[in-house]
């Protein structure tokens, strides 16, 4: 397990979590290492990882942390969404460049707990949360879309 | 037109009080304006040379005279008392203030409209055909599957930090008058066998990497449209370069891949995306379908021919058949399919104006016409001018004397006076050039010639810069504006088309100075005029003789 020391993020500095199980509380490992390796719970993805590689082991994973070392890099987003669509039930983190202004797409893209490198203000977070009271696409958080709800029977 | 329901207008309103509480954190001193940027960007929020640009959607181009209204109230009450009309079908202000941008946002949301995504990272404004829903030639109104294609890409949660700005244009017509080839997706709707369905076409766009966009898929069945398009998105947002921004539109990811293989990704994408299920309910389209129904045209019997309309007026001087109405009538008008309708052109391009813009008085005379004569519809038109979808032939004189009027009867659609340019140096921070000047000198050249109906059509594109603002690219003829050792340069190009013929226009050699560059546009036009057969558009002869007979002139 060569590369995994000090690689992820810490249940104490998640600073938003939507699930009542208990947080993993071991290190992430890289995607690469997952590939290799059988017993890894926890794996990190960068903005080049390619998600599906994951999918095979879905099964064991408790925790993906998905990086964002830069707001402006969105891959991070489809790497999401890939693993919800796949059936990934276990934890989906979003750490590092994690601002006020993304969370609610991020909520939508199936990211369920939120490590940011800067804590964020609890009140602009609550109402980021709550930014849409409607969707229109259908995505990762399964919500009914205002054009399901135009033609609920 | 499209109309908003109770969840359209609460996303909207919803926009408004996100961007008032994103300026509130800015001015504490909560977001840098790094971080504020991409923000205020979305929102349609530029930083020029002088000030703030707001840059408003006219989704596909259309809107009512209530919203052009507003856009005259917004230009009074935040700006100057003018507004500038773009090659996509939107509306700059570029005057306008940070601390007033929410409170007109807030305006423009009482009126459905917005400045959503015109910015920014993200699918952009949908543009469309501006004779949609009127052509003589369409095969269904393209415009529902425009504002289907609005609500699925408004807030798209996957796909608001693409690797770079996306945009999108849909026609339903052989004939392309939205540079449909030349959009990050083009899309044509089609039938095949009474089946409605979707051609798409990707990574095609202007800027300084010029590319034809080929087709990645001949039929893609409407009920799965949507889904189609996500796929499409979905290998770009993963696998768009994101290195270098100058690399970074799906053009080059298409090319570097080439079409098959990212023909063969989307695929792969397409299939998952279909056993997800993320296509809207099919009633949804039929929704917006009723919208767009066609307006209750009169009886051909209550409205004239245009040869009618001839014989009515021809001998009436008032009118001036020959050099006013008449020619305004031959110029600007377009086939309707409705018998005794036409659609007619409103230029923005009086002679030595300022392409694409209006004042607010001139906005209010076009928001009363359509209200009186075009069942109360306008369109932007990506030519920077204004439309008017459905006119009755018979109300033709009464439309043509209050445009002319209030300086708005310019008979010079698809000429050399119509001219597209970028805002250029005058405003906007990356030009190397002034591109408006140029404009305003080569339409007053033309104009006072009496030459420009004598050349007949032909489109001329100015850009400031490589960026290519003015689709300088796709002119008949086209200028780039560059900086030559700290002076203004113009090269001069040939051959573009923006049209079903699209083309990429090529340069003729070293460029010109400003008073040089429109000698050279006057020596391409000669050079046509002695070569041309009988019936050809410019854009045909340079075809069929080539470039060197245009160099030898120029150059020899």
């Amino acid at each position: 397990m060569g590369d995994t020391q000090n690689l992820g993020t810490s249940p104490d500095e998640v600073q938003f979590r939507f699930r009542d199980d208990e947080p993993v509380d071991h290190a992430a490992v890289t995607v690469d290492s997952v590939l290799d390796q059988t017993n890894a719970a926890a794996v990190r993805i960068e903005p080049g990882d390619d998600a599906r590689l994951l999918l095979p082991f879905l099964d064991r994973l408790a925790l993906v942390e998905v990086n964002f070392p830069v707001f402006g890099d969105g891959r991070g987003y489809s790497a999401a969404r890939i693993l919800r669509e796949a059936g990934y039930t276990g934890e989906l983190r979003a750490v590092g460049a994690v601002l006020i202004d993304l969370l609610s797409h991020m909520r939508r893209c199936g990211f369920d707990s939120f490590a940011p490198d800067k804590r964020l203000d609890e009140e602009d977070a609550a109402r980021a949360f709550a930014t849409w009271a409607n969707v229109y696409q259908r995505a990762a958080d399964r919500r009914a879309t205002i054009a399901d709800k135009r033609h609920e029977a | 037109m499209y109309r908003y329901d109770s969840y359209d207008q609460a996303m909207v309103d919803a926009r408004v009080a996100e961007f008032r509480d994103q300026a509130r954190r800015r001015l504490e001193g909560k977001l840098t304006e790094d971080q504020f940027k991409p923000l205020r960007l979305t929102n349609g929020l530029y930083l020029q040379l002088h000030a703030y640009m707001l840059r408003v959607a006219i989704p596909y181009g259309t809107l009512d005279s209530r919203q052009m209204a507003m856009l005259a109230t917004i230009a009074d009450k935040y700006d100057r008392g003018y507004g500038h009309f773009t090659t996509r079908q939107n509306i700059q202000y570029n005057w306008i203030k940070l601390e007033d941008c929410a409170d007109a946002l807030a305006d423009l949301a009482t009126v459905e409209m917005h400045a959503i995504q015109t910015s920014g990272n993200c699918i952009r404004n949908i543009s469309s055909d501006h004779f949609a829903g009127a052509a003589a030639d369409e095969v269904v109104d393209p415009r529902p599957y425009a504002e289907l294609m609005r609500q699925w890409s408004s807030f798209h949660p996957e796909f608001t930090y693409l690797p770079r700005k996306f945009k999108i244009a849909v026609i339903a017509s052989e004939k392309d008058r939205a540079a449909m080839r030349l959009h990050d997706i083009g899309v044509r709707i089609v039938k095949r066998d009474g089946e409605v369905g979707a051609q798409f076409y990707a990574g095609g766009g202007m800027g300084r990497t010029p590319m034809v966009a080929p087709l990645i898929r001949d039929f893609v069945p409407i009920d799965q449209f949507i889904t189609y398009a996500e796929a499409c998105l979905r290998v770009y947002n993963r696998y768009g370069r994101r290195d270098n921004k100058y690399k970074a539109r799906i053009k080059i990811l298409v090319h570097e891949l080439g079409a098959a293989e990212y023909i063969r990704q989307v695929e792969e994408e397409f299939a998952h995306l279909l056993s997800v299920g993320v296509e809207p309910p099919r009633e949804e389209l039929a929704r917006i379908a009723e919208y767009f129904a066609l307006p209750p045209f009169r009886h051909p019997s209550e409205s004239w021919d245009l040869e009618q309309l001839q014989s009515k007026v021809a001998g009436d001087p008032s009118f001036r058949w020959d050099d006013g109405f008449g020619q305004w009538v031959r110029q600007n008008t377009h086939p309707h399919k409705a018998p005794g309708y036409v659609s007619a052109v409103i230029s923005l391009k009086p002679a030595g104006g300022i392409p694409g813009d209006a004042t607010s008085d001139q906005m209010r005379v076009v928001a009363r016409l359509a209200k009186e004569y075009s069942f109360d519809e306008l369109r932007v038109m990506h030519t920077q001018n204004l439309l008017l979808p459905h006119v009755r032939i018979a109300d033709l004189p009464a439309v043509w004397a209050a445009l002319d009027a209030a300086g708005l009867g310019s008979a010079n659609m698809d000429t050399i006076e119509d001219i597209i340019a970028c805002p250029g140096l005058d405003y906007c921070s990356l030009a190397n050039a002034r591109s408006i000047p140029l404009a305003q000198r080569i339409s007053e050249r033309f104009a006072q010639s009496g030459r420009t109906e004598l050349v007949g059509e032909l489109k001329l594109k100015i850009s400031g810069c490589i960026n290519a603002c003015g689709h300088h690219h796709a002119g008949h003829i086209g200028i780039l504006g560059v900086d030559k050792k700290g002076k203004e340069n113009f090269q001069l190009s040939l051959g573009g088309s923006e049209a079903e013929d699209v083309s990429l226009a090529k340069i003729t050699g070293p460029g010109f100075d400003e008073d040089g560059v429109i000698a050279a546009v006057e020596t391409v036009t000669e050079v046509y005029l002695a070569s041309r057969t009988e019936g050809e558009r410019f854009l045909d002869t340079y075809r069929r003789i080539g470039m060197e007979p245009f160099k030898e002139a120029l150059y020899g």
